[in-house]
């Protein structure tokens, strides 16, 4: 009988968070158990693996901060000889450039994201008046202690 | 769920927004793993082979540079999938292997010419207007139907019944 083979896909992982560092990120994919591969990078991370898992990991990853945390494909798998550093003598990699570029953007478009979900939360708010509740009264709080 | 392109083609931040509204992005990585992960690839360092202009001349006659058809290639059957459009004016990283400026014009001439909606914003250089870069793409996203159209989900069951008979 033949084994049919996953889709593999590799995805990067942007963190441009004042609370999630890329090594956090490692850890709670490490602690996750999935069968998938991980590179810390200056940016974040590369995640690569059967397609089911990575999906699902990098949804969990990206709750950590939704809006802070970015994520796009990518064609290579990591440490691939065509694109490695290691195997192309040094030097920033093919495609590194335009990521450099968008990532200085990425804290504007994260606080865009924040702007957006907070009117989002004041309509809803707006419909039903209630309490503030304890839960969101301590994310506040942590939010704050976090900056 | 509607297949939108993006310009630029490779752009991290559209492909998030894209995803994260709940719409599928046509990126140029996923055309590149299709090549560089196929069995297939007799070189490792190339992956466009001659093949691949030919491919092209679908979209570009045979006077255009080969690089134009080669890179064509990859995102002609993108823009043939395409049902929206988001496209940055400006963006300040057009070097590279997106740098080709002939291609670039012809992708944009063939998404627009398509009849599909398309928005047309400029690249933010500040945090106001990243704002409104943001919230004009949310708005663009929220406004495309996120189910499939009923036409396709009887195409779809069809297709599967068929597979089924078989």
């Amino acid at each position: 009988m033949t084994e049919t083979k996953k889709e593999e896909i590799t995805k990067y992982i942007v963190i441009s968070s004042d609370k999630v560092l890329p090594s956090d990120a490692a850890m709670k994919i490490y602690e996750s158990e999935f069968p998938v591969t991980v590179k810390e990078t200056c940016f974040g991370l590369i995640v690569s693996g059967a397609k089911d898992d990575v999906e699902t990991l990098v949804e969990k990853i990206r709750q950590l901060d939704k809006n802070h945390i970015f994520v796009k494909d990518r064609g290579f798998p990591p440490g691939d000889e065509r694109r490695c550093r290691a195997s192309r003598g040094g030097g920033p990699r093919p495609g590194f450039h335009f990521l450099r570029e968008e990532v200085e953007m990425l804290p504007a478009i994260g606080a865009a994201l924040d702007e957006l979900e907070e009117k989002e939360c004041l309509m809803e708010k707006s419909k039903t008046k209630c309490r503030l509740k304890t839960s969101d009264l301590e994310k506040v709080i942590e939010e704050e202690l976090a900056r | 769920m509607a297949k939108v392109f993006i310009y630029p083609i490779n752009s991290l931040i559209l492909a998030d927004l894209v995803e994260r509204f709940g719409h599928k992005p046509l990126t140029m990585m996923s055309q590149i793993r299709g090549k560089v992960t196929s069995l297939s690839l007799d070189s490792p360092p190339i992956n466009i082979t001659p093949e691949d202009p030919k491919l092209g001349l679908k979209y570009a006659a045979i006077e255009v540079p080969a690089g134009v058809r080669g890179r064509m290639s990859l995102i002609g059957p993108l823009i043939e999938q395409t049902e929206a459009a988001i496209i940055v004016e400006n963006p300040p990283t057009d070097f590279g292997c997106v740098g080709c400026n002939r291609t670039n014009e012809l992708t944009k001439y063939l998404v627009r010419s398509k009849g599909v909606p398309v928005l047309e914003v400029k690249y933010p250089e500040s945090d106001e207007e990243a704002r409104d870069f943001v919230n004009e793409i949310v708005a663009f996203l929220e406004s495309l139907p996120k189910e499939k159209p009923e036409d396709e989900k009887v195409e779809e069951k069809e297709s599967a019944e068929k597979e089924d008979k078989k």
